[in-house]
C-alpha cells in the first residue's frame, strides 16, 4: 500500500463542516439567481418563472449610464494597471538587480494587504488634498492602483517561467532590445498579461467601497447604483442585475485562469 | 603575444580576464587568457565543468563583459559590441528555440532581423534546412519536435544568417549515444562545407578529439594546452591534460639523465623501475610522467624477451579491448589495454603471472 497522505475524511465533522462552507457560501448567490427569474415583485414567495425583471434591469436607464461608467473605469484602470505591473515585472525579474527590490515588491503588492476602507480614505483626503475634482478621473486613479497587484502576480509568475536564454537567442540573432521585447519576450508572457488584464479588470468591475468613496457626484458605477436600488427598497430586479454580473464575473476569472494555463502547457511543454 | 599577429586570425584572444563578483567574494573565471582561432577551423574548448570554456564563449557572442583583456575578430576590437551587432551566431545548450514560433519563423529570425528582403529569406531558410536535413517540419512548432529534430532547427537557425564564427555550447549534450555519433559527424561535415569557423565547447574528450582542428584544454581559467587531438593526447604537457584526455598511468619519477642517442630521458619510478620517457626533465628532477595503458604490452611469461615480471590482479572484458590492472614486483600498479582482436594476453586470469613491456618514449614527461 502506498503511503498515505493525511486522509481528512477520517475527520469527524469534515463533511459537516464542508456542507456548511458551501451552502453558506453558494446558497445565497442561488436564492439571488432564482429570485431573479420571479414573476412577483417579491424575493421571497415565488410566484412563477418570468424574464421580466432581466428586460427591467436592461432597459433601465439609470443603469445604463452607471454600466458605461463601470467598463469605462474597469478599461482604463486594467489597462494601466497591467501596463504598470508589466513594466514592473521586468524590471523586477529582468536586468540587473534593484537596490530595494524586496522593498519594491511589497509596496506594489501593499493594496492587497492593506484594508479597503483604509486604503479609500486615504485616496479620498490625498484627492482632496492635492485638489483633485472628485469624479471619474479619480475612481480611475484609485483603481489603478490597487488593479497594479492583481495584474502584476499572473504576469510575474509567467515572467519567471521563460528561461533568459530565449532573450538571449534573440539578441544573438541580431534583435536589438526593442525587438527581443516584441518578438519573444511580449508574445511568451502574453498568457500571463491577458490573464492579469482580465483579473484587474474584474476586480474594478466589481469595486465598491473605494469607488464609493472618491466617485464624485454623478460618477456612479454600476456596484453604487445596485447599492442606491437596494436602499430605496429591494425587487428582484437587483437580483437580476447581480446575476448578470456574476455570470461576466465568472466568465473573466474562468477566462483568466484557462489562459494563464493554456500558456503554461503551450510553452513549458517542451 | 602582439596585437600584430592576432589581427591575421578569425578571433583573437588576447589577455582576456572575467572576474565574478566583489571583494572577498569575487571568483575569477578566467585568468589571463590568450589563444588564437584561424578562419575555417573547427576549434574546441575542452574541459570539466566550472573550467571557464562556457564563460569564454559567452565573452565571444557578447553575453558577458570581458574584466580585463581584449578580443578581436578579423582584426576588430569586438568587447564593446552587444550581441547583436557580432556577426557571430550560438548553438545553445538547450537549444532556446522560440516556442511560439514554427520552425521556419525560428530559423528566418536572424535574418529578418537583419532586414533581408523576404524572397531572399525563404530561399536562405530552404537552403538550411536541406543542410540540416529538415525537409518537411518548416511549418511544426519546437515542442512538436524530438531532441534531435530540436537539435538541428538549432543548427539551422545559427548558421542561416551565414555568421562568419558559430559558437556551438555543448550542443549533442542532450542526444542520445547513437544520435551523438551521428552528429559529430554532420557537425564536421556541415563546418567543411560551409567554411564557417566553428567554436565547439564540450566537456566530452571523445567529442573534442573525433572533430577538432584544434583543441584548448581548460581548467580553472586557464588553457592548459592548446593542439590537436593527437597532440594532448600523445604528448600531454601537463598533469591535468594527461588525466583529462584518456585513461594515463601516472607516476612519480627521477630523472636520471639523457640516454645516449634515442633523445629520451632515462628516469626512474620511486619503486625503482627504470623507464625511457620523451619529453624534457632536468637530471635530479621529480616530475610524473604518463603512460597510456594501450602502449604497453602484457603477455604469458616468457613471450616477450625484456618484459617486466607481474601480477594480474583484475581482468576487464570491455568489449573491443580487453583491460588488465597488474601488479609489479616492486609494488608499482599498472593498467593496460589490449585490443581483443590481438589476443594476447587472452589466456591470462586474475592471480596469473605475466609480463609487460612499456616500449621506450612512450611514457611522457609532464609538468605538474
Amino acid at each position: 500500500m502506498a503511503r498515505a497522505r493525511i486522509d481528512l475524511k477520517r475527520y469527524p465533522a469534515f463533511g459537516t463542516l464542508t456542507w456548511a462552507c458551501i451552502v453558506l457560501l453558494y446558497a445565497p448567490m442561488l436564492v439571488i439567481m432564482i429570485y431573479s427569474f420571479n414573476e412577483l415583485r417579491s424575493i421571497t414567495n415565488w410566484g412563477g418563472f418570468s424574464l421580466a425583471w432581466y428586460w427591467k434591469a436592461i432597459t433601465n436607464p439609470q443603469l445604463h449610464a452607471a454600466t458605461f461608467n463601470s467598463i469605462v473605469v474597469a478599461l482604463s484602470a486594467a489597462t494601466l494597471g497591467t501596463v504598470l505591473a508589466l513594466c514592473a515585472a521586468l524590471a523586477m525579474s529582468r536586468g540587473r538587480r534593484l537596490r530595494y527590490q524586496d522593498t519594491g515588491f511589497a509596496i506594489i503588492n501593499l493594496p492587497l494587504m492593506v484594508p479597503e476602507i483604509v486604503t479609500a480614505i486615504g485616496s479620498l483626503v490625498f484627492f482632496l488634498a492635492v485638489g483633485i475634482q472628485l469624479g471619474l478621473l479619480t475612481i480611475i486613479i484609485a483603481h489603478t492602483v490597487f488593479c497594479i497587484p492583481f495584474a502584476y502576480l499572473p504576469i510575474a509568475a509567467r515572467l519567471q517561467g521563460i528561461e533568459g536564454y530565449y532573450e538571449e537567442a534573440a539578441r544573438d540573432l541580431y534583435a536589438s532590445r526593442w525587438e527581443t521585447f516584441r518578438f519573444v519576450t511580449l508574445p511568451l508572457m502574453l498568457p500571463g498579461v491577458i490573464a492579469g488584464y482580465m483579473l484587474a479588470f474584474i476586480v474594478s468591475l466589481d469595486d465598491f467601497i473605494i469607488t464609493n468613496m472618491v466617485a464624485g457626484p454623478g460618477a456612479t458605477t454600476l456596484p453604487m447604483a445596485i447599492y442606491g436600488m437596494v436602499r430605496t427598497g429591494f425587487t428582484p430586479e437587483i437580483n437580476a442585475i447581480s446575476t448578470m454580473m456574476l455570470l461576466v464575473s465568472a466568465l473573466f476569472v474562468s477566462a483568466s485562469y484557462l489562459i494563464g494555463r493554456a500558456g503554461d502547457r503551450k510553452y513549458n511543454a517542451q | 603575444m602582439t596585437t600584430q599577429s592576432l589581427r591575421g586570425d578569425a578571433v583573437g584572444i588576447e589577455q582576456v580576464t572575467k572576474i565574478y563578483g566583489e571583494g572577498a567574494n569575487a571568483v575569477a573565471a578566467l585568468k589571463g587568457v590568450s589563444l588564437t582561432i584561424g578562419d575555417n577551423e573547427f576549434f574546441t574548448l575542452l574541459g570539466p565543468s566550472g573550467c571557464g570554456k562556457t564563460t569564454l564563449l559567452r565573452i565571444l557572442a557578447g553575453f558577458e563583459q570581458v574584466s580585463a583583456g581584449k578580443v578581436f575578430l578579423f582584426g576588430e576590437e569586438i568587447e564593446q559590441l552587444p550581441p547583436n551587432r557580432r556577426p557571430i551566431n550560438t548553438v545553445f545548450q538547450h537549444y532556446a528555440l522560440f516556442p511560439h514560433m514554427t520552425v521556419e519563423e525560428n530559423i528566418a529570425f536572424g535574418l529578418k532581423r537583419l532586414g533581408r528582403e523576404p524572397a531572399e529569406i525563404r530561399a536562405r531558410v530552404g537552403e538550411v534546412m536541406e543542410i540540416v536535413r529538415l525537409g518537411g517540419f518548416a511549418h511544426r512548432r519546437p515542442g512538436q519536435l524530438s531532441g534531435g529534430q530540436q537539435q538541428r532547427v538549432a543548427l539551422a537557425r545559427a548558421l542561416a544568417p551565414q555568421p562568419k564564427i558559430l559558437l556551438l555550447d555543448e550542443p549533442l549534450s542532450a542526444l542520445d549515444l547513437k544520435l551523438r555519433q551521428q552528429m559529430r559527424v554532420e557537425l564536421k561535415q556541415i563546418q567543411e562545407n560551409t567554411g564557417i569557423t566553428f567554436i565547439f565547447v564540450t566537456h566530452d574528450q571523445e567529442e573534442a578529439l573525433a572533430m577538432s582542428d584544434r583543441i584548448a584544454v581548460m581548467s580553472q581559467g586557464e588553457v592548459q594546452q592548446l593542439g590537436t587531438a593527437q597532440e594532448i593526447y600523445e604528448r600531454p604537457n601537463n598533469r591535468f591534460v594527461a588525466d583529462f584526455i584518456g585513461d594515463a598511468n601516472i607516476l612519480a619519477v627521477t630523472v636520471l639523465g639523457d640516454d645516449d642517442g634515442s633523445g629520451y630521458r632515462r628516469c626512474r619510478t620511486a619503486q625503482g623501475m627504470e623507464i625511457l620517457c620523451a619529453g624534457s626533465g632536468a637530471p635530479g628532477s621529480t616530475p610524473h610522467v604518463s603512460i597510456r595503458p594501450e602502449r604497453i604490452a602484457i603477455g604469458a611469461v616468457g613471450s616477450m624477451a625484456d618484459g617486466i615480471a607481474c601480477d594480474v590482479e583484475r581482468v576487464v572484458y570491455l568489449g573491443t579491448n580487453r583491460q588488465f590492472l597488474v601488479c609489479l614486483a616492486d609494488g608499482l600498479k599498472l593498467t593496460v589495454l589490449v585490443p581483443n582482436a590481438l589476443r594476447a594476453g587472452s589466456e591470462l586470469q586474475p592471480g596469473d603471472k605475466a609480463v609487460i613491456h612499456v616500449p621506450p618514449g612512450t611514457a611522457q614527461l609532464l609538468k605538474d
